[in-house]
């Protein structure tokens, strides 16, 4: 409905104001008097508040006085072209991607400031100024241009890859966008990326065990992979594939789908998987600048496929670019793991550890230099036995 | 009730107990015990209803100061920046007493170590000042 306002050419804000007030109405008239038709009440009461507000500073004021009774904005139930134009309104490419994010969530998901606050951990006046800075930065623009789909895509991954922690996953409200999207553009990375969310969704109830430990792809128990959500994602990624026109999120759709297609680890088809990470790399002119973390993908296919040794010479180029970051190095000790040379291995992982910003990786990471020793101290292993993961255990 | 921090450091404070090695180099087992140890004090202060707040901080420190007018900011890893103080992370309770905040980080210094031997850690132990005036 916010969709519909702003479509025909409104301010942003003022027309979410409106729809505010119109709902705030509803709330006083309603119980007495309801309507017939609700959402056609209160598009006419939300509209004709637009014209009141143009006329008068008066709504600014309402607004002030209504603040503490934010009303939870409807969720956009309706798809198509509303929803599309809506994601690109708040996806502007001159605001910054927290604003995006932020706006999104907001406008299109229909999360409450405060549930939105909490999934970032920030304090909500501080996500209400974030929201109300963004918004006064699209004020009087008429928002009628045809925005930018690769920048919706990339702030939904963003909402998607923000987690799980806090009271509203924001995981599946990413995946629920991204339905919604494909419902509205035919592109075929928009499906890509709904089919990425899916199937790797589809291993989060295996990734954590009860302690909040994390489970490398290796160990999860395959049994509590969601069927449905591979299934589902299988076949968006299929009928995106037959377009013709792979992108990055179809890429690693399919390199996630063939994880999921393995019943073990030992299964897993590293050679199909590497020939998607060739494909993956080959998208940018510069892949060990511009997309450093598909080359430290690629290496460890690499390390699966053609021996340790060549993964750990794959990731030698990247040392300038991630040799700071805690994933280098958890690569690299995955690696050496593989090759038989333990020290190496429990040093690197102490380094990524050292590195990590994130407490249950850097747990994690910590567990992994400690088993490696100790396997370390109980003598040679032969090479290719060792029992990890790929780092990404995305 | 007044707020305290309780805090833990990398490295900094009086002579340790003990000597022991980073925990990249513990048993796996003493590993696990050492972290289930912070997931309990965690849910022991939740229950106790004493929980503000309990965050961790990365090792890397940059000291920045202003750099003068249009002078970008001026950065150093610091001085002795082997040997500095460094703030590992913080529990925040919320608790009656000083006595109970004392007795509260002597129970975080207990977390079991190599061996499963408490690593008698020192808690830097900190009152929070309270923002608003207060009526008394």
């Amino acid at each position: 409905m916010l969709a519909g306002l702003v479509r025909r050419g409104e301010d942003f804000d003022a027309a979410e104001d409106a729809l505010q007030e119109a709902l705030l109405e509803a709330l006083r008239v309603w119980p007495e008097q309801p309507p017939g038709d609700p959402r056609a009440w209160l598009t006419t009461v939300a509209t004709r508040r637009l014209v009141d507000a143009r006329r008068s500073e008066a709504a600014r004021r309402r607004r002030e006085e209504a603040i503490y009774a934010e009303p939870r904005p409807e969720a956009s139930t309706e798809v198509g072209d509303d929803t599309l134009f809506l994601l690109f309104c708040c996806c502007r490419p001159d605001l910054a991607p927290a604003s995006q994010v932020a706006l999104t969530l907001r406008a299109v998901g229909g999360l409450t400031t405060r549930e939105i606050a909490d999934a970032f951990y920030v304090p909500e006046a501080t996500m209400a100024q974030r929201i109300s800075r963004a918004k006064r930065s699209l004020r009087g623009r008429r928002l009628d241009q045809p925005g930018d789909l690769a920048i919706v895509l990339r702030v939904l991954y963003l909402i998607y890859t923000a987690g799980h922690a806090g009271r509203i996953d924001l995981a599946a409200e990413a995946i629920r966008l991204a339905r919604q999207l494909t419902l509205a553009t035919a592109e075929p990375e928009a499906r890509g990326l709904l089919a990425l969310m899916l199937l790797n969704h589809a291993r989060l109830p295996a990734r954590v065990d009860a302690e909040g430990r994390i489970v490398t792809l290796d160990r999860q128990d395959r049994s509590l992979w969601n069927t449905r959500e591979i299934a589902e994602g299988v076949r968006v990624l299929q009928s995106a594939l037959a377009a013709g026109r792979p992108g990055r999120y179809q890429i690693e759709a399919a390199i996630a789908a063939l994880h999921d297609d393995a019943a073990s680890p030992e299964e897993t088809d590293w050679p199909q998987i590497l020939a998607w990470y060739d494909d993956l790399v080959a998208l940018s002119g510069d892949p060990v600048r511009k997309d450093p973390a598909a080359v430290l993908g690629r290496a460890v296919a690499v390390g699966h496929v053609h021996g340790a040794a060549a993964g750990l010479r794959e990731t030698e180029p990247l040392r300038d670019v991630l040799g700071d970051r805690h994933r280098w190095h958890a690569a690299r000790g995955h690696l050496h793991e593989l090759d038989g040379d333990l020290p190496a291995a429990a040093a690197a992982y102490a380094e990524a550890a050292r590195l990590a910003t994130n407490v249950a990786e850097r747990d994690h990471l910590i567990r992994q230099a400690a088993r490696v020793r100790q396997k370390a101290a109980r003598g040679p292993q032969p090479a290719g036995s060792a029992g990890c993961g790929p780092p990404a255990a995305g | 009730m007044p707020k305290y921090l309780l805090l833990k450091h990398y490295r900094g404070g009086p002579e340790r107990h003990h000597p022991f090695p980073p925990m990249d180099q513990w048993a796996p087992e003493d590993v696990e015990a050492h972290m289930a140890f912070q997931r309990q004090v965690r849910e022991l202060l939740r229950e106790n209803g004493e929980y503000v707040d309990a965050r961790a901080l990365t090792p890397t420190r940059t000291w920045v100061r202003y750099g003068g007018e249009e002078a970008a900011p001026v950065t150093t890893d610091g001085p002795l920046p082997e040997t500095s103080d460094l703030v590992a992370g913080w529990f925040m309770i919320d608790v009656e007493s000083h006595e109970r905040a004392l007795e509260l980080a002597a129970y975080v210094s207990s977390a079991p170590g190599p061996g499963g031997e408490p690593i008698y850690e020192w808690i830097d132990v900190r009152e929070v000042m309270w923002e608003a005036p207060t009526d008394d």
